[in-house]
């Protein structure tokens, strides 16, 4: 599992938001676009792509794509 | 008859049925919890008949066993919430099973081995998604709901020479396992209930109370219709 692939993959649910923005830093509760519908699509997308379900409680606990890339991985 | 017995809304129309008067058949997955709904029930002569009815096989078998019946409530169902882009076949395919083929199958196999009293009701829970408002991610589910309203519509007018009503209940959010998921948080679910108009979800026996209605003899010139049970969510 890649952090590259997983900040792409990560970047491809947001329509508004520029793909140069995200990198393994970004706060992306604090983007404009960011909401709960696209928490939905987020989980979506990992189970889609990384076969792993995640719980809300564990998208909420995310501040960073690193912690929810660390997460995801650790259900792997 | 009541399906989907053995928790919810099935239960709450269970138990509601029982302290009516009705003798019951409840239907579920859960054995276990068939059975606490079965202790619940007032009265006696009630029958317990564990079966999924998405299998065929085992719904011909239950259908055999069963008795003649007056009333059907169909409760059954399953929750899916996945935005548009990701459902794919398979999730598709689940959730028009559980939500629209095996009710709507179960009543035509009941209609055919003749086990559906002449005069009788049968009521589908729905739900206000899709008919009247729409959620994100909620496009599968909405779609299997919906569904129903249109068959039942349609089943009104076929099966009116048989003097049987078929109606839908389409409730709001009910306060019932299915949406206490693994996807959502009880902090979430907090902040809906905060933004309806009743500032809480439906009770499960606030949707028995509707259910019942339709299937006894107060709405007896009542047919093909919806009743909305939602708090006034979708009207605003």
């Amino acid at each position: 599992m890649d952090i590259q692939d997983f900040i792409k993959n990560f970047a491809d649910q947001f329509d508004d938001t520029d793909a140069s923005v995200f990198t393994a830093e970004t706060r992306f509760r604090d983007l404009e676009e960011w909401s709960s519908f696209l928490a939905l699509a987020i989980m979506a997308m990992v189970k889609s792509e990384y076969d792993v379900a995640l719980s809300a409680q564990e998208m909420r606990d995310a501040e960073t794509v690193q912690d929810l890339f660390d997460t995801v991985k650790s259900h792997i | 008859m009541v399906t989907g017995a053995s928790s919810g809304i099935g239960r709450a129309t269970a138990i509601l049925c029982a302290g009516m008067g009705a003798k019951v058949f409840l239907n579920g997955r859960n054995a276990e919890r068939l059975q606490e709904t079965l202790r619940q029930l007032e009265g006696e002569g009630h029958t317990v008949c564990c079966c999924d009815i998405t299998d065929e096989s085992a719904v011909g078998q239950a259908v055999a066993e069963m008795p003649i019946l007056d009333g059907i409530a169909l409760c059954s169902g399953i929750a899916q919430m996945t935005p548009f882009q990701f459902i794919d076949r398979k999730v598709l395919d689940k959730v028009m099973e559980n939500n629209f083929c095996s009710p709507v199958m179960l009543v035509n196999t009941l209609l055919k081995v003749k086990k559906v009293q002449k005069g009788s009701s049968v009521v589908f829970v729905s739900s206000v998604d899709g008919s009247k408002v729409v959620h994100a991610g909620n496009s599968v589910y909405s779609a299997s709901k919906s569904a129903l309203v249109g068959m039942a519509r349609n089943m009104a007018i076929d099966l009116m020479g048989k003097k049987i009503r078929v109606n839908c209940v389409l409730p709001g959010t009910t306060d019932t396992s299915m949406i206490h998921t693994e996807n959502v948080t009880e902090e979430m679910l907090q902040e809906t209930a905060k933004s309806l108009p009743m500032k809480r979800f439906a009770k499960p026996e606030e949707i028995a109370n509707a259910v019942v209605f339709l299937l006894c003899d107060a709405s007896s010139y009542i047919t093909g219709t919806e009743l909305v049970v939602d708090g006034g969510s979708s009207i605003i």
